[in-house]
């Protein structure tokens, strides 16, 4: 079989598999949010917290629990890197440095798990445990309470129709409430994610990733040398970094490590752990809306984005332009055997168009146009389909600009959901989506105008200013990934990047949850032979054009610096 | 909206927020990896610990990380950016276009044909790249079949003896379509030292 065959097919299987979990996953994450009753755990949990799990939270109320739980967040893990010479389980590890333990702090609790340290040889179990992994559950069910909290805004009914009577559980039936941080954030670890993980963790034991307590052990090689082979909590770890779109990995190769993905079977597990509650989350949306049909109209252009990266970064690498990529045969620089050019491809545009950030392969290696199609994919904003939870309210942000562009165009008011867009819902929406380029441009600006940026990078001429405008996208859209190259542990990098990370993750949740809270008190307009059908395919097309020219126009000048300066030279 | 915002509620806020990350980092951070691992290592011990492959009675190392092999009489495997340190994985980051990865490659090419006496047409491309892990335990079908005259001829064995072994130690893709086809060099080798001793 050729490799552009087996490539295929694994797309196939991947997309097929996504589509037969799409509708129960969906709906039964749909039924997490929206049951009123309480798991007896859950009601445990909420009496060690010591919250009201039936108390209703305004948008201002509901935004001060997440800003107050991540808070708390950044300074335990922060403390636990500074203190980890001082805790057990370390390894003979040393403290982490202040900026680096910064860095990695607000990494890891904005989703992105952008990595400046190199795991087997900076971070104990005990960081790794309760430190690392603990945010790769709580930052994805904290993504995942914004979006829904950001749904209940959407298509929240006044109380006085019948529908709305019917809605009244789901918390938001009185004027402006999103619902409850606490509840949504305690099912969506007690209910999505701990069920899912678990089994795909033993899954991937199965498949050879290692899970156990142990440190490196030695070992005398047939050749008559010496080899530390690590160990460690990995797979438990390995499952929640991919279904929570986290992405930091127990080791410094993360899922190109072979004890983090040992086989071609355990990589298609991992991509599709990568896509499953991002791709999910249009259903729960639709569901929730009432009508399915809006959210496969944002199921649509997602899907049509991803599979065109898929399908960039696939056709680049096995093209192989670059002078080094044909002296050697293929683009086989910085990727593993086991995966060759198609999974790598899969894997990259994948983990980029989420805002996972887990490699497989080497981005900084891969063509350029290949690599510049990973870059585009994160500078579209994550959005198809997105972290777990952002990709969601980030795409919603999009569907509001384009029914606002589609007004303008035939000068309507703008409706969405039978909800108008006003000057403040647009504001809203439009300054949501201008956070991450704002913090990306001026970043990339700041790294190169000091001599930090240029004495970071690997490589030379085009090729290294895409490696810091890589780094600060990825840690600006919460990525995660790198252009590995960029020495980025310094000072300098370790705070702008750690900034650009908690900027880039919640001035956008303030908006989105301003927007939803601001749509959540305007009545419903009934619709007409006039208002714009968002649940038919037209408006996926819109959408897909909407981010396309919003990312494209405010991206281009950077990008033919970078990528497309360097595939045409 | 001050009311709301009073240092008092804040503190309350502030204090079920700890709470609340210590409750999940007891049960995501304790007892979900700790399930994992004992479930894991009832079911999978082997794989659970890292897949060793034994020789002689002894450890020789992982099936999953790659070794580095010097000597003729033995396969070997990619070149890698650390020396095949299971402390330092990671790859060398270099562009496809970057001109000091041309010169590697182009050396790696000629050193490959040379060392196993093959036309430099036939080193295909994994023999010439650094993998992303640099551990890479595996390298394709033709890396190892182009090796096979050398090692025959270092352990005194046939080269169809040593092809067989090569091909035995071929995998597919997984299902039949999942990622490429590869020879585990660590497992290659050690069947091969097994035959030599067989054969003296």
């Amino acid at each position: 079989m050729s490799p552009i065959l087996a490539t295929a097919l694994q797309l196939l299987a991947l997309v097929g598999a996504l589509a037969l979990v799409h509708r129960p996953f969906g709906d039964y994450m749909a039924a997490v949010y929206t049951s009123p009753r309480h798991l007896r755990i859950e009601r445990c949990l909420y009496r060690c917290v010591g919250v009201d799990p039936d108390a209703r939270l305004r948008p201002a109320a509901y935004l001060r629990a997440v800003l107050a739980f991540s808070a708390a967040g950044v300074l335990l893990l922060y403390a636990l890197q500074r203190l980890q010479d001082k805790l057990p389980l370390s390894l003979g590890f040393e403290a982490i440095d202040p900026d680096q333990a910064f860095n990695t702090a607000a990494s890891f609790v904005s989703n992105t798990n952008w990595q400046s340290y190199a795991g087997e040889s900076a971070m104990g179990h005990l960081v790794q445990l309760t430190g690392l992994a603990v945010q790769n559950f709580v930052s994805a069910a904290v993504g995942m309470a914004v979006a829904v909290a950001v749904v209940r805004g959407f298509v929240h009914r006044s109380a006085r129709s019948r529908e709305g009577a019917a809605r009244a559980h789901e918390g938001a039936a009185r004027s402006g409430e999103l619902g409850n941080f606490w509840t949504d954030l305690v099912r969506g670890v007690v209910r999505i994610l701990l069920p899912v993980a678990f089994v795909s963790a033993l899954a991937l034991v199965a498949t050879g990733v290692v899970q156990n307590l142990a440190g490196a052990h030695e070992v005398h090689t047939l050749s008559g040398a010496t080899q530390h082979i690590p160990g460690g909590p990995v797979a438990s770890q390995e499952a929640i970094k991919e279904l929570g779109t986290n992405g930091g990995g127990f080791f410094n190769a993360n899922s190109a490590h072979p004890f983090e993905n040992p086989s071609g079977l355990s990589d298609l597990l991992e991509v599709f752990l990568i896509l499953v509650i991002p791709f999910s989350l249009t259903r729960t949306f639709g569901t929730m809306a009432g009508n399915v049909r809006q959210g496969y109209a944002l199921l649509g252009a997602m899907g049509v984005l991803w599979l065109g990266a898929v399908l960039a970064v696939t056709a680049s690498e096995f093209a192989h332009p670059g002078t080094a990529a044909q002296a050697a045969g293929g683009a086989m620089e910085g990727k593993e055997q086991r995966f060759g050019e198609g999974a790598s491809a899969l894997f990259a545009a994948s983990t980029t168009m989420t805002s996972t950030g887990a490699v497989n392969a080497f981005h900084d290696s891969f063509t350029a146009l290949g690599g510049g199609a990973t870059l585009l994919g994160m500078m579209l904003g994550e959005i198809a389909p997105g972290g777990v939870g952002s990709g969601l309210y980030g795409m919603l942000v999009m569907a509001v600009v384009a029914v606002f562009l589609a007004g303008l165009m035939v000068g309507r008011t703008p409706e969405y959901l039978g909800k108008k867009i006003g000057t403040r819902e647009i504001t809203c929406a439009a300054c949501s989506f201008l956070v991450t380029p704002a913090l990306v441009l001026s970043g990339t600006a700041l790294a190169m105008a000091l001599p930090d940026g240029e004495e970071a990078m690997t490589n030379i001429g085009a090729h290294g200013f895409t490696e810091v405008l890589y780094a600060y996208t990825s840690a600006a859209n919460n990525n995660g990934s790198a252009f590995a190259g960029l020495g980025a542990d310094t000072p300098f990098f370790n705070t702008t990047l750690g900034l650009c990370m908690l900027l880039g993750r919640f001035l956008p949740m303030v908006f989105a949850l301003a927007l939803a809270g601001s749509l959540a008190r305007r009545a419903p307009a009934p619709a007409t032979a006039g208002t714009l059908r968002t649940e038919k395919p037209l408006f996926s097309g819109m959408l897909v054009g909407s981010v396309l020219i919003v990312t494209g126009l405010t991206f281009f000048p950077a990008l033919a610096l970078g990528p497309l300066a360097e595939g045409l030279s | 909206m001050t009311a709301t915002l009073s240092p008092r509620r804040t503190g309350r806020l502030a204090w079920a927020a700890c709470r609340a990350l210590l409750v999940l980092t007891v049960v995501c951070g304790l007892l979900y990896p700790l399930a994992v691992t004992g479930i894991a290592q009832a079911a999978f011990p082997d794989r659970a610990d890292g897949t060793p492959v034994r020789a002689d009675g002894r450890d020789v190392g992982s099936a999953l990380v790659g070794q580095r092999w010097s000597g003729r009489e033995w396969f070997h495997g990619r070149p890698s950016h650390s020396d095949y340190d299971p402390r330092a994985t990671g790859s060398g980051q270099l562009g496809a276009s970057d001109p000091r990865l041309v010169r590697t490659v182009r050396e790696n090419r000629q050193a490959v044909a040379d060392y196993n006496g093959v036309p430099t047409a036939a080193v295909p491309p994994d023999a010439v790249t650094g993998s992303g892990s640099a551990i890479d335990p595996d390298v394709s079908p033709e890396y190892a079949r182009i090796q096979t005259s050398r090692v025959a001829r270092a352990n005194h064995l046939t080269k169809g003896a040593v092809r067989e072994l090569v091909d035995a130690h071929t995998e597919g893709r997984d299902l039949g379509f999942l990622g490429e086809p590869r020879v585990n060099v660590l497992k290659l080798n050690v069947a091969v030292r097994k035959a030599a001793a067989a054969a003296r």
